[in-house]
């Protein structure tokens, strides 16, 4: 053996990396070097200081909570499916934010990455969620929608409305971590159940890979069709791996009702229509997800969902209803007045442009939509926008009028 | 990338064809390669870092390429990973570097006095020499797997040994985080700064991650050698001059990189290399020597000429813009340099640009004055 190894080898090779080489390691034709360091043994190599994140310049919610200490206790633990807090963190690490926005900075990549890595989470959840504390408080969830009223606004200032949210398949990791055959099993569970529904909420689904170039083109005139991920904040966490393998767009035939697979989580459920009918955009919102709920029961699955965090999602912002209810409503006047953004505090409310979230208003009309998820319940927040919308159409008159407006008390937050 | 796939056992209870990626439109050498009884062959595998097949294709899947470029589409997260999915691997090799054996035995030889001529390329057409290369040290992960911690040892031992180097070589190192405005435009202005990768060839492998941790440029007073840390591999030399001085040009780059390999050695490190892939890097494209020497050469009428790519070809050369990989030629200047990267030593892959460029620019004078160039038409080398 030894005369065999000599003789492979070229006049590169240290004496040093014989010495370190036993007979059995050698692979034909090959040296392999003496490292091979093991996965394991690497973690003792480096102590958790050896990796913690240089976060000096960010500013996002995981950059404030996560203490050297935090990390250390952190770094070697995984969940169930060896998701780890590295990769929780690492959109994080990789955006250090803006001195005026303040991102969130972490991922879940399964259900229990929030019990897991608890330690880090709920600070986040806390910072996030205005100090909603998932260890000791109760998230209410309540698609009640009889229990709403005055949910009809006036069509000359609200041009849509809109309720969103987000709904993950408790067994099958999130999209920053699934595997392809996870993603095609959401997939899979989703449109299965979705061609189950009836009446006015039946459809039909495209799937990004095969829909034809018509299909594309009808998507993007009813503004249903989502791209790939290009904002560094999703594409550093995984979730746009494998594009666009398992995704697609489901909608109804009458296009109010709209389900987005495998993009920023399971699946984005989402109830629209143009004008002021609040009340049944929420109605079909209710009733669709119930139904989806149900389809689904049927095969054996069911959504993610505890009593303190609400309905799990991948972004810890989205936790709790992950609901945005809004309207897109014409504010000419009053968005000009100093007090707007007050009035919007207080009414718990936050304004968006018209292409959605990062983009500006467009001709004075504004995306207004909760700022909360968690720690209220989806009846309670749809309550909410319909009754500062309400406000906000009554200030516009008034100053239509030469009349002066009042900033309303702030309303109560969760109930603790 | 260590992302998503982490968990590669529990994977194993998808079935191979569950978790087989859709190639049906990609264009790239990973995808040419591999098949679903090789995925299934080698999906429960894993280097004893962890690095799995999932983690080499990634940036394949994702990125499906381009109907004429074709990409690699695969990428090494350490030095193991070459050896434990050498199925999928060696094909690709193969295909890339023009018919490459796994039985094959790649010679180094960085003795510049092996090179021929190279000191008298026509300065009034050439107007910049340069030759880069990568080394990775050996025991480290690469760039798409390594963690932060390793990065920063990385950095460490590169900064440390380069501290050392003296004479022409004296420099000094300037973190991407650290470093001053002024600092920062100094090195625009030299065109020496790197910025992060905005490529999602790059993006996707995960060799951006906790961008700019423990990423540097290190250069000599001189400016002529430049030394890259923890961008695209561990360490990028570059050395580079103004002119047609090849032969310089490459006498630094091989003195350099031979201090280089003795500071690392003398703090018990070397290089990842073998007798069959030569000097092993991130991507299989550089393998071997992982070299690319080139020039910047005015070549306005020869450009024009219908058999310039076949010249090229012939001469086993390639062609880009001054901007480097993915730009176009301005005012007739070429980025010309070798094609080839692995099978042959360094010495012959710059004795190619330096004969093939003085043909070149023998042609671009013929043509200045009409005359024909067909005599001088060469023959595949």
């Amino acid at each position: 053996m030894a005369s065999t190894f000599t003789r492979m080898l070229s006049s590169r090779n240290t004496a040093a990396l014989v010495a370190t080489l036993g007979a059995g390691t050698l692979a034909s034709g090959y040296l392999l070097s003496e490292s091979g360091i093991s996965a394991a043994d690497k973690k003792k190599l480096y102590p958790p200081s050896a990796d913690y994140p240089d976060l000096r310049k960010h500013n996002n919610c995981m950059a404030s909570a996560l203490t050297p200490a935090i990390y250390s206790h952190l770094r070697d633990k995984e969940t169930p499916n060896n998701w780890t807090l590295d990769q929780c963190i690492q959109t994080g690490v990789d955006n250090p934010g803006h001195p005026f926005i303040k991102t969130v900075g972490m991922v879940a990549g399964d259900e229990e990455s929030y019990e897991v890595f608890a330690d880090i989470f709920n600070p986040v959840i806390k910072d996030r969620h205005n100090g909603y504390d998932p260890k000791i408080m109760k998230h209410p969830t309540d698609l009640d929608s009889s229990k709403i009223t005055s949910g009809v606004f006036d069509d000359k200032y609200v041009l849509s409305s809109r309720v969103r949210t987000g709904r993950s398949i408790r067994g099958l990791m999130l999209p920053p971590a699934c595997t392809r055959a996870e993603r095609r099993e959401v997939e899979r569970v989703a449109v299965q159940a979705l061609a189950g529904l009836k009446g006015d909420l039946s459809g039909r689904y495209y799937s990004l890979t095969d829909m034809t170039e018509k299909e594309q083109q009808q998507l993007i005139d009813d503004h249903f069709l989502f791209d790939k991920p290009i904002s560094p904040l999703l594409t550093c966490a995984g979730m746009a791996r494998d594009w666009p393998d398992a995704r697609g767009i489901w909608h109804n035939n009458e296009k109010t009702f709209l389900i987005w697979i495998n993009e920023e989580d399971h699946t984005r459920v989402i109830s629209m229509e143009k004008g002021g009918n609040m009340k049944r955009v929420f109605d079909r919102f209710c009733r669709g997800l119930k139904e989806v709920e149900r389809l689904i029961h049927e095969r054996g699955w069911e959504f993610m969902w505890n009593e303190h965090l609400g309905y799990i999602l991948t972004c810890p912002s989205n936790l709790g209803t992950g609901l945005r209810a809004g309207v897109h409503v014409r504010l000419p006047l009053l968005s000009k007045d100093p007090r707007f953004s007050k009035i919007l505090d207080n009414l718990r409310l936050q304004k968006r442009g018209t292409g959605g979230v990062d983009t500006a208003a467009v001709g004075d009309v504004f995306d207004i939509s909760n700022l909360d998820r968690l720690g209220m319940s989806e009846v309670e927040l749809v309550q909410i926008v319909i009754d500062g919308v309400h406000y906000l159409i009554d200030c516009e008159k008034k100053l239509e009028k030469g009349q002066d407006i009042k900033v309303p008390a702030p309303i109560a937050q969760f109930r603790k | 990338m260590p992302f998503g796939n982490t968990h590669n056992q529990l994977k194993m209870k998808y079935s191979a064809e569950a978790e087989y990626p859709d190639l049906t439109k990609h264009n790239n050498h990973m995808a040419k390669a591999l098949t679903p009884a090789m995925y299934q062959r080698l999906r429960s595998k894993q280097t004893p870092s962890g690095f799995t097949l999932d983690d080499v294709i990634q940036t394949g899947v994702d990125n499906p390429g381009h109907p004429f470029i074709m990409t690699v589409g695969c990428v090494a997260g350490d030095e193991e990973t070459y050896e434990v999915f050498k199925e999928l691997l060696d094909p690709v090799i193969e295909d890339r570097h023009g018919g490459y054996k796994p039985t094959d035995k790649h010679k180094t030889d960085l003795n510049p006095a092996n090179l021929k001529g190279g000191d008298d390329l026509d300065p009034k057409y050439v107007l910049s020499s340069r030759v880069r290369t990568g080394r990775s040290i050996r025991g480290f992960c690469l760039p798409p797997h390594c963690s932060r911690g390793e990065r920063r040892a990385i950095e460490k031992l590169s900064v440390e040994a380069l501290s050392a180097l003296t004479g022409d070589l004296k420099g000094k190192y300037y973190a991407l985080k650290n470093m001053t405005e002024a600092e920062q435009q100094q090195l625009i202005d030299d065109h020496f700064l790197f910025d992060k990768p905005v490529s999602p060839l790059l993006l996707a492998s995960g060799m951006a991650r906790d961008w700019p941790d423990a990423r540097g440029i290190w250069h000599n007073d001189n400016k002529t050698f430049l030394v890259w840390v923890n961008e695209e591999d561990h360490l990028r030399v570059i050395s580079m001059q103004k002119g047609g001085n090849m032969k310089e040009v490459f006498t630094r780059f091989c003195t350099g990189l031979t201090k280089i390999e003795e500071l690392f050695k003398t703090k018990g490190h070397e290089f990842m290399w073998n007798e069959h892939l030569g000097y092993i890097l991130t991507c299989p494209s550089n393998l071997g020597t992982g070299l690319r020497g080139g020039v910047h050469v005015k070549l306005p009428n020869l450009s024009k000429h219908s058999k310039f790519e076949e010249v090229l070809k012939r001469l086993r050369l390639q062609k880009r813009g001054t901007g480097g990989v993915d730009t176009a030629a301005v005012g007739g200047v070429f980025d010309i340099s070798n094609a080839d990267r692995l099978g042959f030593s360094e010495v012959e892959l710059v004795q190619v640009v330096v004969d093939g460029v003085r043909l070149l620019v023998e042609m671009e004078k013929r043509l200045e004055k009409k005359q024909s160039i067909d005599d001088l038409i060469p023959a595949q080398k």
